[in-house]
């Protein structure tokens, strides 16, 4: 489903002392399954930005068109839960919401509240058991028995049996330790391709955002910082400054050693070995 | 919304109210929570509304704020001006509504009453909006303090107290969040039968329970790691102190009381 912003602002609490804006005057667009990362800051707005995705925030200000389902400032949102069924939200910490006493029932949760059958609701678990790499063994246990990784797993399937067609992630590997973390995102990306989902992940790993998104939006204090495709935004190390971020560590070596040894590599995504042999190229041409 | 109530929220401003001392505060809130049913005339309820006003004024709060803040309450100030001004048979009947007598007894029992509600909650809530949690609770230790010669445990209540209000706000937050991520998988709170939306508090309420108790369990490791084996012996890092200001609000509230009693023998 494409997504599209138009100038929207969000204002939490607005006329009291707690007033806050959130966002101010964002307007992007996502093209149907595009895989895009929103990098920022804590406060710079990322989590308020999602919550617009499937409609649990409106906008204070503007207007949000997913798919065909139009979110306008002032206006009650016709058909909301038929936008929760197409968008699907990992939240940060999903295992926060496991509540049932087996992983089955909690699977089942959220399709048979957007009003799957039984039968298909059967036939999904195991299919979303297997993408999140758990075993159906475990389907009759307690979520409450299993480790945090396991059970954030048990929490994707959750999202994941919905069968949404925009997948929103919001830091989807925060505590999890370093294998965890790129077995999840592997697991993601290659749902994305595939399923053909549009995805969104909210990130402040700009490694992340590289290595797996093709789009990158940059907020800063509620505004847009920076957009564009992934290689043409995490090369301009000067506006990334600004806002306190890193060019990722790939793109910073390539540039040293452009700068240091006259050796220039573009960056289209290679893998460390196909990077290798390339430098291996250049070093070999020169002799 | 629970963001449109405002009784029990704390808002941060530099006003003398702030600075009291907060035993202070305190005392004389329910000092007044008690003078309050003194009030026996229409000066004597003027002369109290207006003193409570000048209160929210000098707490640097706009009034607008706490007006807007206390508008669920209006409803239950209405509904009880209402009720008395239907139910009470006192004196002369003043004139009929669709066929229901109004007596002067009732109205003038109506508007007490609701005065008394008004007065009450405004005054109470000023408490909450300029005195932080963490001076309240050690406000009421310190006042309890005598009792712990009858073995009553104050330091454990105070600590008690602070836990609970030091957690509302987290538990608040994990409420919202839960069920927002509830909400995202098809959960619908606010509409539908009423059986229906009590089963869906089930997807929320056990969450909330599993991590309150996972964080019951994590503090008390951590009060335990620092050392924490109760209240004996244990220095304070703010010591409460009465100053100046402290002497001059009491002051200006015998005043006050004083004032009251005046105006209701006229």
């Amino acid at each position: 489903m494409d997504i599209s912003f138009t100038d929207v602002s969000h204002i939490y609490q607005q006329n009291s002392p707690f007033e806050y804006h959130a966002l101010k005057d964002l307007s992007f667009s996502i093209p149907s399954g595009k895989f895009v990362a929103i990098v920022g800051h804590t406060g710079s707005g990322k989590s308020t930005l999602i919550q617009h995705l499937n409609g649990l925030l409106r906008p204070t200000k503007g207007t949000i068109e997913i798919g065909d389902y139009r979110l306008i400032a002032g206006e009650k949102p016709k058909e909301i839960k038929g936008l929760r069924k197409k968008v699907g939200v990992v939240f940060q910490y999903p295992e926060h919401q496991l509540f049932e006493e087996t992983i089955a029932k909690d699977i089942a949760f959220g399709p048979k509240n957007f009003g799957a059958t039984d039968e298909e609701i059967a036939e999904r678990i195991p299919e979303v058991m297997r993408a999140v790499n758990l075993s159906e063994t475990l389907l009759e246990r307690s979520p409450f028995d299993l480790s945090g990784g396991q059970m954030r797993r048990v929490a994707i399937a959750g999202v994941l049996a919905m069968n949404p067609e925009v997948l929103v992630l919001d830091e989807p590997t925060a505590g999890l330790d370093p294998k965890g973390q790129q077995e999840i995102m592997d697991m993601f990306y290659q749902l994305h391709h595939d399923k053909g989902l549009t995805t969104i992940l909210v990130t402040h790993s700009m490694e992340d955002a590289l290595k797996y998104a093709e789009h990158v939006i940059i907020l800063e204090g509620g505004r847009k910082h920076l957009e564009g495709d992934v290689g043409e935004v995490f090369t301009q190390k000067q506006t990334l400054k600004e806002v306190q971020l890193d060019v990722p560590e790939v793109i910073q070596f390539l540039m040293d050693l452009d700068e240091r040894m006259g050796i220039r590599i573009p960056y289209e995504k290679q893998t460390i070995d196909v990077l290798s042999n390339q430098i291996k190229q250049h070093l070999k041409a020169r002799r | 919304m629970a963001s449109s109530l405002i009784i029990g929220q704390y808002v941060p401003e530099e006003s003398v109210v702030h600075k009291l001392d907060p035993r202070t505060k305190i005392v004389m809130i329910f000092a007044f929570v008690i003078f309050v049913f003194f009030a026996n005339n229409g000066w004597s309820y003027l002369w109290l509304t207006a003193f409570s006003i000048g209160a929210a004024l000098s707490t640097k709060i706009k009034l607008r704020y706490i007006a807007r803040g206390l508008k669920p309450v209006w409803f239950l100030i209405v509904f009880t001006f209402l009720l008395h001004l239907f139910v009470t048979r006192e004196g002369d009947v003043l004139f009929d509504i669709i066929g229901f007598p109004i007596y002067t007894g009732a109205l003038i029992q109506g508007v007490q009453i609701s005065m008394r509600f008004f007065l009450l909650i405004l005054v109470t809530s000023m408490l909450t909006l300029t005195t932080t949690p963490i001076e309240i609770t050690d406000a009421i230790e310190t006042l309890l303090h005598p009792l712990k010669k009858v073995k009553f445990p104050v330091h454990e209540l105070a600590l008690m107290m602070s836990i609970s209000l030091r957690f509302i706000p987290t538990l608040m937050q994990e409420t919202e969040k839960i069920s927002k991520a509830q909400a995202s998988r098809g959960v619908d709170f606010r509409t539908g039968p009423l059986k229906e939306r009590i089963q869906a508090v089930v997807p929320l309420l056990v969450p909330l329970f599993v991590s309150a108790f996972k964080r019951a369990e994590e503090l008390a490791m951590a009060m335990e790691a620092r050392g924490y084996k109760g209240g004996e012996g244990r220095s304070k890092l703010r010591e409460l102190e009465v100053r100046a200001r402290d002497y001059l609000a009491v002051v200006v509230f015998i005043l006050m009381i004083v004032g009251l009693f005046l105006l209701r023998d006229m």
